[in-house]
């Protein structure tokens, strides 16, 4: 449905600093139809200024943006549909619902100002206002202010408006993070089941990784102007390919080793200064390469120590300090020299000074090159 | 962070010369919007330059200088008077707006609504009446003060006609705009510093001193500058009080050479340049002193609501000091405008004349038929500029926060040139103009409203940009990507948030417009008086009592325009914001 090729966009460097700032630097994604494509990534990784270049609301320097069959931007044919022709809807991080219109004004402007020859008659546009009002249950609200509106609120009118026009491609700038926590878990069912249930195909920025695995089909994560990965939700969480995915998609320990030997079944055995470590992955790396181990503090097992001994994927430790979190408690292991975080159920809970064994998964520890 | 490849620069090379997206209704209203606040800031100053400078023949000369500063005028003379006058009247106006506002924002003063009338109903008294008034309350022979502290004083005690007269004066007059300024300053203020130093053990004042003026001194900067203009531009009150007893300045200079027979242009460009050029360091002085001022960033646009500082027992004498004000700000003037407006002719008060008032003076001004004309005229100029004026900076402001149109720093300063130049300047600058250029301006309504619209420019945008800045460019985004044409988004979505600034903006700007005189009076032609003039020409003909009826019309009409504004811009602000 989006197809979007080597996607650059510079801006003037600030003053003091030569050149020009590359904010997106060759961004290439494809995100199929009927999907919840989701850019994630820290503020200044260009995800917010790739989509606005989707949208139109910034000229690309190079590079292809196509909507379905429609070529919106090239820089080599040189086409650029502008913003105001490119019939896609986008709901702003502010929601940018204009405070001098009610509610059902609001969500009519975009059919009150397209083109002559396509406008609708007065009739058909109330009726399609109010057949998304309802869709997004602010039809009882329709002659309200749009100022005097709640958070939530304001939010779904933003969305309506959005996608009034009945667009091809939905774009959503970080709609949910200016609600507060409780109301932003609400919406964010609410938002997936309204784009599952009439099969719109979404962008969506975000910085929040909780969201963006709650919510997406795709997740492509950004960092300094490009992708690092794409994949599904679990796939990232999982199986991180860069030590930057695994560092910004939840809390992870990361262990730096060297592979020591390759086994059947695509097993290696990485061996680090605290000891070894037999996990499984996809990728081919070559006895010898540095790599780093992202292990997350929830896949490791804590035992007391008199319950095993050590071995292969399991080491002895001795907990530091523990922290209960309502949902879990969280120890701090000394291992050798290294420190982990372990997150147990809150049926284990062991108290500082004693020793303990800690148990890594072989499926749940990613190897990733040292040098990514 | 990598630098750009050239393709970067070429791709937007490219774009910039796209002739088909060059050319659309966008461009043409941006560019004709540019090309007009370019023409009105700088052709003026142009042909004033060069009608200075250049001989009949065509030669550069100095001759028009050594003609204005002959030996009775020298320049220093009124270099000297023009700066004790205006440091005179910032000396009064700054202080007291100051206090005012401080007391109005931050303390529990009683009748804190008073202030805020007290403070701000000057500002709707045209600075002729006001300077008239004060003639007939100060002047030694017939001044009402001097009468009435004659027991105790002796004779002609207070001489208005004198520079700390006219400093007196034009202070009295100008204080409103430091106190708006100062409110402004002190409401974004966060009290929280305040109260800090109150718990750090600090005496009230010297937590005023140490830490509240130190954090407003942005605001203090700015008053500053817009009082040092004024006072070096102000015309009626030097022409009014100092030429009688020979106290010349710039602007008073410029009127006379132009007033007599044969006018001389030359000599008045050469007054005027040499004010344009005081006035131009002094803003370059001041601006280099805010800039000094931004190290205090604590003063945040955000929005308090302070608790007021108790004054306790100091309520009552901070009172007496707004009520002295307004009494001698408003209430001397406006009774002795209206006591003369309901006389025959004048007298000094006293039961008999109380006893004998008379309507026959607003008759008159209802039935004359100039005076008639003149209101037509001041209205339809005043409410002409204002719309034009508030419209174009909607555009212009638009073009400086919103775009990356390069040269926009350029626009924003052109349409700011004009504050620093005094209404006698403008004033000759723009005869220069319509005497040499071949459009058949001079002589018509058309000259005064083009007079109007370059000087109130700087007002409007102003009001314009600030009230752009708070929009937020994903309002604007928004109707873009639901398919609006620029101009659709403009009118839809900018225009009406714009509005609640654009309206004060616009009451502003008629206010000021039927106020004005020191442009009016160079480029006015019988037929096309405004008010301010037929006041002038009454005052020069003696005719007092007919003059302060036409100005308790005049001054009811504005209150009311600013009343009936001020509604109107309450009820189109956007509700919740």
């Amino acid at each position: 449905m989006l197809t979007v090729k080597d996607l650059v966009k510079t801006f003037p460097g600030s003053k003091g600093e030569k050149g020009r700032v590359r904010a997106v630097d060759g961004v290439t994604f494809e995100v199929e139809p009927g999907h919840l494509y989701t850019l994630l990534g820290p503020s200044g990784c260009g995800k917010t200024t790739t989509l606005r270049c989707v949208a139109g609301l910034e000229d690309p320097d190079t590079g292809v943006i196509k909507v379905g069959d429609t070529t919106m931007f090239s820089s080599n044919e040189r086409t650029k549909v502008p913003a105001n022709k490119r019939g896609l809807g986008m709901v702003f991080q502010s929601y940018a619902i204009w405070p001098h219109m009610n509610v059902f004004k609001n969500v009519s402007f975009p059919l009150e100002v397209a083109d002559r020859k396509g406008r609708l008659g007065k009739s058909e546009i109330e009726q399609r206002v109010g057949r998304v009002l309802e869709v997004v249950q602010l039809d009882h609200l329709a002659s309200r202010q749009a100022t005097d509106l709640s958070g939530g609120q304001q939010q779904r009118l933003a969305l309506a408006r959005a996608l009034v026009m009945e667009p091809p491609l939905l774009l959503l700038d970080e709609p949910l993070s200016n609600l507060d926590a409780q109301l932003r878990e609400e919406m964010r069912f609410e938002l997936k089941r309204l784009q599952r249930e009439m099969g719109i195909t979404a962008i969506y920025v975000t910085h929040d990784q909780v969201e963006a695995l709650a919510m997406s089909n795709r997740i492509a994560v950004m960092n300094g102007g490009n992708i690092e990965q794409i994949g599904k939700p679990r796939d990232i969480y999982e199986r991180p390919s860069s030590k930057f995915v695994a560092g910004f998609i939840g809390t992870t320990n990361f262990l730096e080793g060297r592979v020591g030997r390759r086994e059947p079944g695509n097993v290696y055995v990485v061996s680090t200064p605290t000891g070894e470590i037999r996990t499984r992955s996809e990728a081919d790396l070559p006895v010898g390469t540095d790599v780093i181990l992202s292990i997350r503090p929830e896949h490791i097992g804590l035992a007391p120590a008199d319950t095993g001994v050590p071995g292969p994927n399991t080491w002895r430790g001795r907990v530091e300090t523990r922290a209960f979190l309502g949902e879990s408690v969280d120890h701090l292991v000394h291992v050798g020299e290294r420190r982990l975080q372990v997150r147990c159920p809150t049926t284990v809970s062991i108290a500082p000074g004693n020793d303990v064994l800690l148990e890594f998964p072989a499926d749940l520890t990613s190897i990733i090159p040292a040098d990514r | 962070m990598a630098q750009a490849a050239g393709a970067g620069w070429r791709a937007t090379f490219l774009d910039r010369v796209d002739l088909r997206r060059v050319f659309t209704p966008k461009v043409a209203i941006l560019a004709v919007a540019m090309a007009l606040v370019g023409y009105l800031a700088v052709v003026p100053l142009g042909y004033l330059l060069w009608g200075t400078f250049l001989s009949e023949g065509g030669t550069l000369t100095l001759e028009h200088f050594r003609r204005a500063y002959t030996s009775q005028y020298a320049l220093t003379t009124l270099a000297w008077n023009t700066l004790l006058f205006t440091v005179g009247s910032a000396a009064i106006a700054i202080p007291l707006g100051t206090a005012l506002a401080y007391l109005n924002v931050r303390t529990n003063v009683p009748l804190k609504s008073l202030v805020f009338a007290a403070s701000l109903v000057p500002l709707i008294i045209p600075g002729i009446l006001h300077t008239i008034a004060w003639i007939f309350l100060a002047s030694p022979r017939i001044g009402m003060i001097n009468q009435a502290v004659e027991p105790l004083l002796g004779e002609e005690f207070f001489d208005i006609f004198s520079l700390a007269g006219m400093a007196l004066v034009e202070g009295l007059h100008v204080t409103p705009l430091v106190f708006l300024l100062m409110v402004a300053a002190f409401k974004s203020m966060d009290p929280s510093l305040e109260e800090s130093a109150l718990l750090s053990g600090g005496k009230r004042f010297t937590v005023f001193r140490r830490i509240t003026l130190p954090l407003v001194k942005p605001g203090i900067y700015a008053a500053t500058l817009i009082i040092v203009v004024n006072g070096m531009s102000s015309f009626e009150v030097p022409a009014l009080l100092g030429i009688p007893d020979g106290i010349w300045v710039f602007t008073s200079r410029i009127w006379r050479v132009l007033s007599g027979y044969p006018s001389d242009y030359g000599q008045a460009g050469a007054y005027a340049l040499s004010l344009l050029a005081i006035t131009t360091v002094g803003v370059f002085l001041q601006s280099r002193l805010s800039r000094r001022g931004k190290s205090f960033q604590t003063v945040t646009g955000k929005g308090f609501r302070p608790r007021p500082l108790e004054l306790g027992p100091w309520r009552w004498p901070a009172m007496g000091v707004v009520v002295l004000y307004f009494t001698v700000a408003v209430v001397l003037p406006m009774f002795v405008l209206f006591y003369i407006s309901t006389q025959k002719f004048y007298q000094p008060p006293s039961w008999e004349t109380l006893s004998n008032m008379t309507l026959d003076n607003y008759r008159y001004i209802a039935e004359h038929s100039q005076v008639k004309r003149a209101f037509r005229n001041s209205f339809m100029l005043g409410i002409g500029s204002a719309t034009g004026v508030m419209f174009m900076m909607a555009i212009i402001s638009w073009i400086v926060v919103r775009t990356k149109v390069p040269g926009r720093w350029a626009l924003d300063n052109l349409s700011f040139l004009p504050m620093v130049v005094p209404g006698l300047v403008m004033g000759v600058a723009l005869l220069f103009v319509y005497l040499r250029a071949p459009l058949p301006i001079y002589g018509t309504m058309w000259i005064l409203l083009i007079a109007y619209f370059t000087r109130y420019m700087p007002y409007g945008m102003r009001y314009a940009s600030t009230s752009m800045y708070q929009i937020g460019g994903e309002l604007e985004e928004s109707a873009l990507v639901s398919g609006a044409t620029w101009w659709q988004q403009f009118r839809r979505v900018t225009l009406p948030l714009l509005m609640p600034g654009l309206i004060a903006g616009w009451i502003y700007i008629v206010m000021v417009s039927v106020r004005e005189l020191s442009s009016s009076i160079l480029l006015y032609s019988p037929g096309n008086e405004v008010l301010s003039i037929v006041i002038w020409e009454q005052w020069e003909n003696g005719q007092s009592n007919e003059l302060a009826a036409l100005g308790m019309v005049m001054i009811a009409l504005l209150v009311v325009l600013v009343t009936v504004g001020a509604k109107l811009g309450a009820k189109v602000g956007v509700k919740s914001e």
